[in-house]
């Protein structure tokens, strides 16, 4: 099998002495959706942390585009094509929508007009909101603006740390057609869902997490099938 | 009843003198502002970098007097200015290179950023008398009034003198350019945005790829600037004295965090606050209420709230109002 486009293998570490991940393998192809589920403490946003090197790894790599990157700092991940959603704090509530998409093309140095468009075209909400500071819109906008933050820097990966906490079911519905939009345009996507079944409707590929290791791969689809991954992950 | 003179005499002792003095303790709270807002801590040094920034300023300032180069009606200390900006910035990005980046990479509480700061200020406090002494230094020089008490009485035929000195109008067309520069700098420029995303998500900030230490820096020099800025003001419009500078760090942090620690607008509008209040409680007004009472009512004290003595109190009083009933201040900044 060919080396996927971004992988996190074999992670294992924590935040202290004991460690939360135990030999995790992620990986997502290009343009591809790869969602990460599992019960409360799996250890899915750690692995997502991990992939991004927001934690420090004692044993496993993590690769993109075939290059190890595993002793990169996040910023250094950022310059080379990855982009990371938070699940909270994931805006600068104090500044403008457009300041916000501004900010997040800081390292650019070319023309940020073309990119800020498109992200207006896939949120047309927040070209309304422009001029508004961040911290006065509703759940679900706060969410756009924080992927639309993501997508300023022009990232080849997106990473999304439960994107559709806290907000309502049409919003939900509403923000997976977006994703789905943003990997149709050659972004790869690697996120981490509470709502395992609705995510993995929408996924190539599907990570089941249990204490830190794989339990489950496969597509969206196959998961969703499984009769085992039914009955003890998504309420039968 | 005399309306005018009235008028005048509150224009005299309380309006101006109470504006020049908001806007000294506006631009301080500025900097103690900014520097709460992107380092996290309380610069309990910036009334000593004021002071030191005045003593490089005052040096410079006699050193052009002895040679003869001067600014004809405006003080000399303007010219010395840039320079003593420029040093006082050369001093506070060393103070950050060896003293504050060490707890800032251990990720170091607040609470110990303050007290290291508390040390920071005992030094720059020895330092500045060392070199200049502890006695009061009057540099100012130049013209004194922009219009004299009598000047204005020729001109109205008021009893009531209305004195304008040049240091008060200097102080306030100062303060208009500096803090018109800030917030332009803060909202249209890429770095200044960087700062206030800085200050607002510090790990969002380190996501998008923004460089903390430039932040910082930049802070910095920005911070000591402003302090330079309002130390040789106040010292223009009073006169220098280094404990005169260590005790206005009381109304400077009042201001700061009457308006909302963090928030620029917050620290202008609280070193107003603060200033009003000062001088309208510890002024007599026996001479306004004179002038606006019937001669029978007239005010046999002096209807002086408080002696002069007792005006940090004021400060002192409005912070813990501020603190009991509105956290986070006028502009919603920080919490304390």
């Amino acid at each position: 099998m060919a080396e996927p486009f971004l992988i996190g293998e074999e992670m294992t570490g924590g935040y202290g002495a004991a460690d939360i991940l135990n030999g995790c393998t992620l990986a997502v192809e290009q343009g591809q959706i790869a969602v990460i589920v599992g019960p409360n403490g799996a250890g899915k946003s750690t692995a997502m942390k991990a992939v991004f090197g927001m934690l420090r790894l004692r044993r496993g790599s993590v690769r993109l585009m075939g290059q190890d990157i595993t002793a990169l700092s996040p910023q250094a991940r950022v310059a080379r094509g990855m982009a990371f959603v938070p699940q909270t704090q994931n805006i600068f509530t104090s500044m403008t929508v457009e300041e916000n998409l501004e900010m997040g093309a800081f390292l650019r140095t070319d023309d940020i007009r073309p990119t800020m468009e498109q992200v207006y075209e896939l949120f047309p909400i927040l070209r309304q909101k422009r001029r508004q500071a961040a911290g006065e819109l509703s759940g679900g906008q706060r969410q756009q603006v924080a992927v639309g933050r993501a997508l300023m820097t022009q990232p080849k990966v997106l990473m999304l740390d439960e994107p559709t906490a806290g907000v309502s079911p049409i919003v939900m519905d509403e923000l997976f057609d977006r994703i789905i939009e943003i990997a149709r345009t050659g972004i790869s996507i690697l996120m981490v869902e509470q709502n395992a079944r609705q995510a993995l409707e929408i996924a190539d590929k599907g990570y089941v997490l249990v204490q830190g290791a794989n339990r489950f791969t496969d597509t969206g689809r196959a998961l969703l099938a499984d009769p085992e991954v039914r009955r003890t992950f998504l309420g039968g | 009843m005399d309306i005018l003179n009235a008028l005048t005499a509150f224009l005299n002792f309380v309006f101006i003198p109470a504006t020049a003095y908001g806007a000294q303790l506006a631009l301080g709270a500025l900097g103690v502002t900014l520097i709460y807002g992107i380092l996290r801590f309380s610069n309990f040094a910036h009334g000593d970098t004021m002071a030191l920034g005045t003593t490089v300023v005052i040096l410079m300032t006699w050193g052009l007097q002895a040679a003869g180069i001067g600014l004809g009606p405006l003080p000399t200390a303007l010219i010395a200015l840039p320079f003593g900006i420029a040093v006082m910035a050369g001093v506070v990005l060393a103070t950050d290179r060896m003293v504050y980046r060490f707890y800032r990479r251990k990720r170091a509480a607040p609470t110990i950023l303050v007290i290291v700061s508390l040390g920071v200020m005992f030094v720059m406090n020895g330092i500045t008398r060392f070199i200049i002494g502890v006695e009061d230094q009057v540099f100012a020089d130049g013209a004194r009034f922009v219009l004299t008490a009598r000047q204005f009485r020729d001109l109205t035929g008021l009893d009531e003198g209305l004195a304008i000195r040049t240091t008060q109008v200097i102080t306030l067309v100062t303060a208009v350019v500096v803090v018109g520069w800030l917030f332009w700098f803060l909202t249209r420029t890429r770095t200044g945005k960087s700062m206030r995303a800085f200050s607002d998500n510090e790990d969002l900030a380190l996501l998008s790829g923004i460089n903390p230490e430039r932040v910082v820096a930049v802070t910095w020099i920005i911070a000591a600037a402003l302090a330079t800025i309002a130390g040789v003001l106040y010292g223009l419009d009073k006169s220098f004295k280094p404990f005169t500078y260590f005790q206005l760090l009381l109304p400077i942090f009042a201001a700061a965090i009457v308006g909302g620690l963090g928030s620029p607008l917050g620290a202008i509008a609280g070193g107003f606050v603060i200033a009003f209040s000062e001088v309208m409680v510890t002024y007599a007004w026996k001479k306004v209420v004179t002038y606006l009472l019937p001669e029978s009512l007239a005010p046999e004290g002096l209807v002086q709230l408080m002696g002069t003595d007792y005006k940090f109190a004021v400060s002192f009083a409005i912070l813990i109002l501020v603190l009991l009933f509105l956290p986070t201040g006028l502009f919603k900044g920080k919490s304390v």
